[in-house]
């Protein structure tokens, strides 16, 4: 069974090559040989995963060694995987919703002259995501890591004659990038404690180092984890992702790629568990993330960012859990599949809508859509209540976990913890419901749609008639079955990983987990959960349900305006480093040619002369050559010479 | 006697040479297909070369050694180690591209069209020969005269390339084009001129020193040398090793070229047409930092760990004022240029961490750095060759018209800003690790210039490719058969070395091993050693 885990990632690489390389000719079949394989690499991951299940509790890690990839002295890189719980159930997650997103783009991606250029962009996704939660070393990841980044990249910037998409693909992997100069100084600090940066020697031996040391690692793999799962500081990417096709928002920027952070906290839940230091810190930074996310997502007219915003907002929590350590990973990883399966599921319902409105984004142009779309509105909905934790769906069963388990952390800690991952279920109903209510409720505010040629803002996937009213309609069945069964996931997957504690005694022999102590007990919780829900639910009812929705936004608050920018964190951005960096390399620019280069250029600019002077001869170069050979020839004899003197 | 096949991998470019410049006038395209003729026999030559070295076997391998100069114990002596080996075989691999993507650089120049009397398309190509072989041959000898004559002597034939060719593309005049086109190539000889006499003194200098230790025998042969000093009979006090050193650093630095010798490159790399760009950049200076690691380190091992802290310095600052100096370029060209120097930066900071992982990586990061620097230099080329201009602002959309290019261009890119997968990642992981193991500080700025390279990269993509399609941009045409002979062989090696190093680590390690045992150095042990247990296990298997 082991050779199987290469073939995992192979399917998808090789689909890859194949679109990549094939060029035009593939043009008329990409897409299925793109839909194929990622099937393909679903149905390995479910074998194996069958295989797994048949094993015992404590065998089931398999390994598979391919090749020694680079080694120089005591530096041993090995490209080798390691498929155990917490792999298996990201390659299951990866692959399924993966290959549910590839045949929803055959539909969405269909006017699209490049649309085989995209699925092989998909497919390269697939092959480095599977690659990083496979490899059983920091380094392999590492390649993961940063492969997912440029497939990110490429996805971003996928329509590049947009300048908005090719600026967002480019500030995506450069911020990234910030976060991945973290995780790869983690390597360095790894290899020169522990002599190796494989999984098993590290773990085994973690606690052997310093705390000091421990606690520097735990913050270098956090700033990473910030990098790529967009928390704070590191988050200002995501919004500008949504530039992508909107099947990629779904898959990269929702269901996968963006949890990548918290895979790896997990993954080394042996080093942070005995750094609390890191461990604090992996904790505030997912509460303040939690909250950024969520007021964020308050303030956004546009569909697909305040669902990004959502995003940061839900992996705030994953974050939070992972860094309660055991007593939080198991429900971390259970928020990040549930989460996986009903953002995916938003996501996609947004771009079917957006699809049937003109390529609208803006939410306030949208209203009363239920009549038109139903499968839309049904699946949307459905992913709507999981997401705010409906009590028996999806989010309530792994939301209202991570809730109580960081009142368990104990002290005024667990306290303040607590109460923002509560508020925060407040707020999340309150924007949800703002985006339900707007979509699918009220009056109809549609507008005609713009010329695309004059908005370079318009996705240029979907077919656009411009000055038209829009005529909604329901999306193609490509579309609406991934959309389905999405939904299904939504509804039923929290509930059956609670059955019995299923999930739990899947994950525990890789995480560990401990019970905590709670203040409050779990009714406690759910109940005042409840509560806030409602609050925030018909807070946002009262706004944008009882009333009129005007179709420019009113000027707002304070607030509401600082929201609607990112709390004006891009802003700083772009006054301290963007114009600070321009103005270092401007000027760098000056001294290197005035000063550095100016030491010499006295000499060099008189031998300039002369040499232009030579040029006058006529003829040009032959004769400027044959000096020039000849002054080469005089500095040999000469060095001779000085030879024999010596 | 056995076959001399270090003297003939490097005679056969220079015969080429010769012959190429002997095709008589106006026969352009005989003279371009025999000039790739000799570089691909060269190229077998030096696949041959490294199929016959023996890795972990002696030191010094395909020996050859003869008197030449007895007054002076000058000899003409040649032998290769992995290093040495791998970087003929670096050369050898790149020239053939560089020919053929600057197959019709010499057709046209300053407004003059080719006619029965034409000549500079022999010239371009014969120097191009030319410069390989005697790059071969600087690789090849284990006599530090002889290496040193051709470590010289090379400038010439790129002088004239640097001056002679030009890619008339830049914003000027052709008056003014030609002006800046003789500055840059005046001010690269006379920079390298300069440290080469400097670096001429203190060959001198250890002639002087080992004549006076070995009862008036004086010898330039580094196995003599070395042997000498393992014996006792030869020794250096530390006065005359520093000097001496700083002669030889000199002299390397500026070739290399090390922070702040480095003006005189994006000048050269600038104004001379793409293809003589990566044969500069990518072959040729590689000789630099190569005799850091052979001459510096094995001759005077104390001076060099006594300059150690200062060079650091000098590389670390040159990895990130290169850095930021490529984001604040117009010029694509010029961009590329201070790219390298901070590439160059990482090389000699892998090098002087004394540690196998950055001497390793160091060495395959000149490898990486050739075929990467191509790949992306050549393209670029293309590019500026169809616009007629090598400023950024004057491109935009690329992309939309010509998406081979820029898939091409982007993959080059990507290698250049070091993305796992591709080859140069590996080398500047290894550097980064092998510094860090030894010096925390130097290591964790260095890291940051995987940040700038991102940005620099990325910005230069999104100018030139992305966007709506620029006036002057719309009729571009896609790559070339010829083009795509030139980037895919050099994308497709950048790939299987990205993810399969190991035949290009395996022939370097030896050679690292023996060079850090020189300068009496050991990598710092791990605090806790858990690869210990797993070791120990593999064995037991």
């Amino acid at each position: 069974m082991d050779h199987l885990i290469g073939a995992l990632i192979g399917a998808p690489l090789l689909g890859a090559g194949i679109l990549l390389v094939g060029g035009r000719r593939l043009d008329r079949v990409g897409h299925w040989i793109g839909c194929l394989l990622a099937a393909v690499s679903f149905g390995i991951g479910a074998a194996l995963f069958a295989d797994m299940l048949g094993k015992p509790t404590d065998q089931r890690t398999l390994t598979s060694h391919l090749y020694s990839w680079v080694p120089v002295g005591g530096f041993r890189a090995d490209v080798a995987f390691q498929l155990d719980q917490l792999s298996m159930t990201f390659v299951l997650l990866i692959t399924g919703v993966g290959t549910l997103i590839h045949i929803y783009s055959i539909g969405y991606m269909a006017h699209d002259e490049n649309r085989r250029r995209f699925f092989g962009y998909l497919n390269l996704f697939l092959a480095a995501m599977l690659l990083l939660v496979l490899a059983d070393n920091y380094l392999l990841l590492y390649v993961g890591w940063e492969g997912v980044g440029l497939a990110s990249y490429l996805l971003i910037g996928f329509w590049q004659h947009k300048p908005s998409a090719a600026t967002a693909a480019k500030k995506a992997f450069i911020v990234n990038r910030v976060g991945d100069m973290g995780l790869s100084i983690a390597i360095m600090v790894l290899f020169t404690t522990y002599g190796t940066f494989s999984f098993g020697p590290v773990f085994a031996h973690a606690t052997g180092a310093s705390q000091a040391k421990l606690t520097v690692i735990g913050l270098l793999l956090l700033l990473g984890a910030c990098g790529k799962s967009a928390q704070v500081p590191l988050q200002s990417w995501l919004g500008d992702a949504m530039e992508g096709p909107t099947p990629v928002s779904a898959l990269i920027h929702a269901a996968t790629m963006v949890t990548a952070g918290v895979y790896l906290v997990t993954r080394s839940g042996a080093i942070f568990n005995a750094a609390p230091t890191a461990q604090l810190a992996v904790c505030v930074v997912g509460a303040v993330t939690l909250m950024f996310g969520a007021i964020v997502g308050c303030a956004k007219d546009d569909i697909k960012k305040a669902l990004a915003g959502s995003t940061m907002s839900q992996i705030g929590y994953m974050m939070l859990a992972a860094g309660l350590g055991p007593i939080g990973y198991v429900f971390a990883i259970m928020h990040l599949v549930t989460h996986g399966f009903f953002k995916a599921g938003l996501f996609l319902g947004a771009g079917s809508v957006m699809h049937g409105m003109n390529d609208e984004v803006d939410m306030r142009k949208y209203g009363g859509l239920r009549r038109y779309m139903p499968i839309t509105y049904v699946t949307f909905g459905l992913g709507y209540l999981a997401i705010i934790g409906f009590p028996g769906l999806s989010g309530y069963w792994s939301k209202d976990k991570i809730i109580e388990a960081a009142f368990a952390k104990g002290g005024t800690e667990g306290w303040i913890l607590g109460g923002v991952a509560l508020l925060g279920a407040g707020i999340t109903a309150y924007y949800m419901t703002r985006v339900m209510v707007l979509t699918f409720f009220g009056e109809e505010r549609w507008e005609p749609a713009p010329d695309p040629d004059k908005t370079p803002g318009v996705e240029p996937g979907i077919e656009v008639h411009p000055g038209e009213l829009p005529h909604p309609h329901e999306s193609p069945r490509s579309m609406t079955i991934p959309m389905v069964i999405l939904a299904f996931g939504s509804v039923f997957a929290g509930g059956l990983f609670s059955i019995n504690s299923a999930f739990l005694k899947w994950l525990e022999p890789v995480t560990g987990h401990s019970e905590g102590h709670s203040p409050v007990s779990t009714w406690e919780v759910t109940a005042a959960t409840l509560v806030v829900l409602v609050v925030g639910g018909a807070l946002a009812w009262a706004q944008y349900g009882r009333r009129p929705v005007p179709v420019t936004a009113p000027r707002g608050s304070l607030v509401t305006r600082a929201a609607r920018r990112d709390l004006l964190q891009d802003d700083f951005n772009h006054i301290v480093l963007v114009r600070g960096g321009e103005h270092l390399t401007r000027s760098l620019v000056y001294l290197d040619h005035s000063l550095v280069d100016g030491a010499v250029n006295g000499t060099a600019a008189s031998v300039g002369g002369l040499s232009a002077r030579l040029r006058q001869v006529q003829n040009g170069y032959v004769r400027s050559y044959a000096v020039s050979m000849l002054g080469g020839t005089a500095v040999l004899v000469a060095a001779t010479l000085l030879m024999r003197a010596v | 006697m056995a076959f001399p096949l270090l003297t003939v991998t490097a005679a056969v470019p220079a015969v080429g040479a010769i012959a190429t410049a002997a095709v008589p006038a106006g026969r352009r395209t005989a003279a371009k297909w025999l000039a790739l003729g000799f570089s691909l026999a060269t190229l077998v030559l030096a696949a041959v070369d490294v199929a016959r070295f023996t890795p972990g076997g002696a030191r010094y391998q395909l020996t050859e050694s003869h008197a030449w100069i007895r007054d002076f114990g000058v000899r003409y002596e040649l032998g290769v180690d992995g290093i040495a080996v791998v970087l003929v075989l670096l050369a050898a691999v790149l020239v053939p591209f560089v020919m053929l993507a600057g197959w019709h650089d010499a057709d046209v120049l300053d407004g003059h069209t080719p006619n029965r009397n034409w000549r500079p398309t022999q010239g371009f190509f014969a120097l191009i020969l030319l410069v390989e072989a005697m790059v071969v041959i600087s690789f090849e000898s284990t006599d530090v005269f002889l290496f040193y004559i051709f470590f010289e002597a090379m400038l010439i034939p790129m002088y004239f390339l640097i001056g002679g060719f030009g890619d008339r593309a830049g914003p000027k005049s052709e008056d003014e084009q030609a002006r800046q086109r003789s500055y840059a190539a005046v001010k690269f000889l006379l920079y390298n001129l300069v440290g080469g006499l400097i670096m001429l003194a203190a060959v001198i200098g250890l002639y002087v020193v080992t004549a006076h230790q070995l009862g008036g025998h004086g010898t330039f042969s580094l196995p003599q040398i070395l042997q000498a000093r393992a014996s006792g009979q030869l020794h250096l006090s530390t006065a005359a090793e520093r000097w001496i050193f700083l002669g030889f650093f000199f002299a390397f630095a500026v070739k290399a070229p090390l922070w702040p010798l480095h003006t005189w490159l994006p000048n050269a790399m600038g104004e001379s047409t793409a293809p003589v760009a990566v044969l500069l950049t990518a072959v040729v200076d590689k000789v630099g930092t190569f005799a850091m690691l052979r001459y510096c380190l094995q001759l005077f091992p104390e001076a060099s760990k006594w300059a150690t802290p200062v060079i650091l310095v000098l590389s670390v600052v040159g990895i990130i004022y290169g850095a930021l100096l490529a984001v604040g370029q117009r010029d694509i060209k010029r961009l590329i240029a201070y790219a390298s120097i901070s590439h160059f930066g990482f090389i000699i900071l892998g090098i002087f961490a004394m540690t196998s992982q950055g001497q390793s990586g160091a060495t395959l990061y000149m490898v990486n750095h050739g075929i990467s620097t191509a790949a992306l230099l050549l393209v670029a080329g293309f590019l500026i060759t169809r616009r007629g201009s090598r400023l950024i602002a004057d491109f935009g959309g690329v992309q939309k018209v010509a998406p081979l290019l820029a898939g091409t261009f982007m993959v080059g890119g990507l290698a250049t800003l070091s993305l796992p997968g591709l080859a140069p990642f590996v080398s500047e992981f290894l550097v980064l690790v092998g510094t860090f193991s030894r010096y925390p500080v130097a290591g964790v700025i260095a890291t940051l210039g995987i940040v700038l390279a991102a940005l620099y990269v990325l910005v230069l993509y999104q100018r030139t490719m992305t966007g709506p399609v620029k006036a002057g941009i719309e009729g571009m045409k896609d790559l070339k058969v010829r083009e795509l002979v030139v980037a895919a062989p050099l994308i497709a090696l950048l790939l299987f070395l990205g993810f399969y190093p190991k035949p290009v680590t395996d022939l370097i390690n030896p050679a690292v091993k023996d060079t850090l045992s020189d300068v009496h150095r050991t990598d710092p042990a791990p605090q806790i050693n858990a690869s210990f247990n797993a070791a120990a296990k593999e064995t037991a298997k």
